[in-house]
């Protein structure tokens, strides 16, 4: 294969990825952002306490996270179509794409935003702030950093994810190493497409590590320890 | 107008007999795991208006469970709160959330916090305007406002910093404009200074001493620290299981006989020589101060007097002299001696003593 028939190939499959990877990514978080809050504040002492709901959606996470991408994909196709009209093709890919994601993201979110200091947000319930304050003045931002990096995971996961998105006609950088590369011994194109995903992911893990170091800076905790004094006086 | 920390302000004080801060029979119990501990034991609490009021006590005495019930963050078991004439239990509804008239009497209530407590994605002057946005004052009014705090509390330069570029002191102050950002007339410090050095310590101290002379404000402080209570407090509690087992003014406290309160914010070293002599304390205040009532009760008796330990030192913004002497003979020897010091408006403390009269008091 001469380098001026795989250059259309190629081209047209890394579009392919980014139109997938893009926009399950945005899915993804929009879902999961929500969704991993919530897990948080229904949580035992969480400012939404409901240990119900909390078992209900994090089971939903765990069996939704638990299962193989491309189970997943076969088994949404109904919905699928339903969704997009189709079960061929990007937009088709999309669908269990995203659907996959939200779980995965929801979990990181989740693990970020218990990360926030308890005492932030009793200040702000002490200034009379609602829930809904205390997440979009507390939670999210002083979890943005942890939040950038979970996004760049799930971008990473999901671009390996969406190789397998080739069973659906969806294209692809994985779906033109698998059936070029592997299946019609195309090797030299597999190791362009393998370098070419290689950079891809590293640009974006460069991007998003960049990103929430320069925001993780200015939030550097760097408060003096607690300096105990026994009291005299009832001792 | 800019305070400055550090120096001593006039003492004119701002307390009136009106209690901004009422607690009655207050009582949390913490139930996990089937065990139940209680942190608040039945507290009584008056705050009077203007005051600087000092809760004292170890960890686990219950004093930060008592303010966190005062703006009820955390819900008390049973009793009631007032403040500023508000019954804050009775806004409280069911349910752990707080309902919209909780949160607004809240937004009257400042509070300061151990660890600052301040959001580190935001700047100095949006930390101090996030009650406002929450108040849901406009942009230019809150910038107007946060400036203004900031120059309050000496960090006018610090507007666009963050707080992770903050020294400790500076983050607390920052912490005591963001409280002040609602004008409140009640500030609830929960171990504002537990975190910082002496010297820091101090000028926070002078700093909320400052605020509340020339703003009025009411602060109820809580701390474990007695120098916290010695250089800023008008009255003071001391609590134990949770229970407050002493309150009072300052002065009232000192003048007490066998108050812990008073004998820890006022320390007397000094041991009996031998068996046979009395060991008494000496409160001076104000007026008795000047008097040479040592040397009167040594030519009165004609008995040796030897000092163990004295001090003179000012108390809540009262001076207050004590001193520890020796007295020859038992204490049934010295009753005519120690009668003509208290004769003389003293407070005579017989260490020792206190335990065996409190005895006989209460058959």
């Amino acid at each position: 294969m001469t380098w001026s028939e795989m250059q259309p190939l190629l081209e047209q499959a890394c579009w392919d990825t980014l139109y997938m990877v893009g926009w399950s990514t945005l899915i993804a978080v929009v879902g999961g952002l929500p969704l991993g809050i919530l897990l948080v504040l229904t949580d035992r002492g969480g400012l939404l306490q409901n240990l119900v709901a909390n078992k209900v959606i994090g089971q939903i996470v765990n069996i939704a996270r638990s299962l193989p991408f491309i189970i997943l994909m076969v088994a949404l196709m109904t919905f699928t179509r339903w969704i997009t009209g189709t079960t061929i093709g990007r937009e088709a890919a999309i669908v269990p794409l995203a659907i996959g994601a939200i779980p995965f993201f929801a979990r990181l979110v989740e693990t970020a935003v218990r990360e926030v200091d308890h005492g932030l947000v009793e200040a702000v319930q002490a200034m009379g702030g609602n829930t809904w304050t205390v997440v979009r003045k507390v939670l999210v931002p002083e979890s943005l950093p942890s939040l950038i990096s979970s996004t760049t995971t799930t971008i990473v996961a999901l671009i390996g994810y969406s190789a397998m998105a080739g069973t659906v006609g969806a294209g692809g950088l994985g779906d033109i190493a698998i059936r070029y590369g592997y299946q019609r011994f195309e090797t030299q194109l597999m190791w362009i497409t393998v370098a070419i995903l290689a950079v891809v992911i590293s640009v974006i893990q460069f991007a998003g590590d960049y990103a929430a170091r320069s925001l993780h800076r200015r939030g550097a905790h760097s408060g003096p320890a607690p300096k105990l004094r026994l009291l005299k006086a009832a001792s | 107008m800019p305070l400055c920390p550090g120096t001593p302000t006039p003492a004119h004080s701002t307390v009136t007999e009106t209690h901004v801060i009422t607690t009655t029979d207050l009582t949390k119990v913490y139930r996990s795991r089937g065990r139940e501990v209680t942190a608040l034991d039945g507290v009584d609490l008056h705050v009077r208006e203007g005051e600087v009021y000092g809760v004292i006590g170890q960890s686990g005495a219950g004093k930060s469970s008592l303010i966190r019930c005062v703006n009820l963050l955390e819900r008390p078991t049973s009793g009631t709160v007032t403040v500023a004439g508000q019954d804050l239990t009775a806004l409280a509804g069911r349910g752990p959330r707080a309902g919209k008239e909780l949160r607004q009497a809240r937004s009257r209530i400042g509070m300061v916090f151990q660890h600052f407590n301040l959001l580190s994605s935001r700047t100095v002057q949006d930390n101090v305007e996030l009650p406002l946005e929450i108040l849901g004052k406009s942009g230019t009014e809150r910038s107007r406002k946060a400036l203004e705090l900031l120059d309050l509390v000496g960090l006018a330069d610090k507007a666009k910093a963050y707080p992770a570029q903050l020294s400790g002191g500076q983050k607390q102050r920052v912490g005591i404009a963001r409280a002040l950002a609602g004008d409140p007339k009640v500030l609830l410090s929960d171990e504002a200074t537990s975190a910082l050095d002496p010297e820091t310590t101090r000028s926070i101290l002078a700093l909320l001493r400052d605020l509340n002379r020339q703003l009025g404000l009411t602060v109820l402080l809580i701390t474990h620290e007695m120098d916290v209570v010695k250089s800023v407090c008008d009255s003071a509690a001391l609590m134990e299981n949770g229970r407050i087992v002493e309150a009072g003014t300052v002065s009232e406290l000192l003048a007490t006989p066998g108050s812990e309160l008073a004998a820890a914010l006022f320390p007397l070293d000094g041991e009996a020589s031998g068996e046979d002599r009395t060991v008494v304390d000496v409160t001076f205040q104000g007026e008795s101060a000047t008097q040479p009532v040592i040397s009167q009760l040594a030519r009165t008796y004609n008995i040796d007097i030897s000092i163990l330990g004295a001090a003179i030192d000012t108390v809540g913004g009262l001076q207050v002299g004590r001193m520890r002497i020796e007295l020859p003979g038992r204490y049934e020897d010295n009753v005519v001696p120690i009668g003509f010091l208290r004769e003389k408006g003293l407070q005579v403390d017989v260490p020792g003593r206190e335990a065996v009269l409190a005895k006989e008091g209460a058959k």
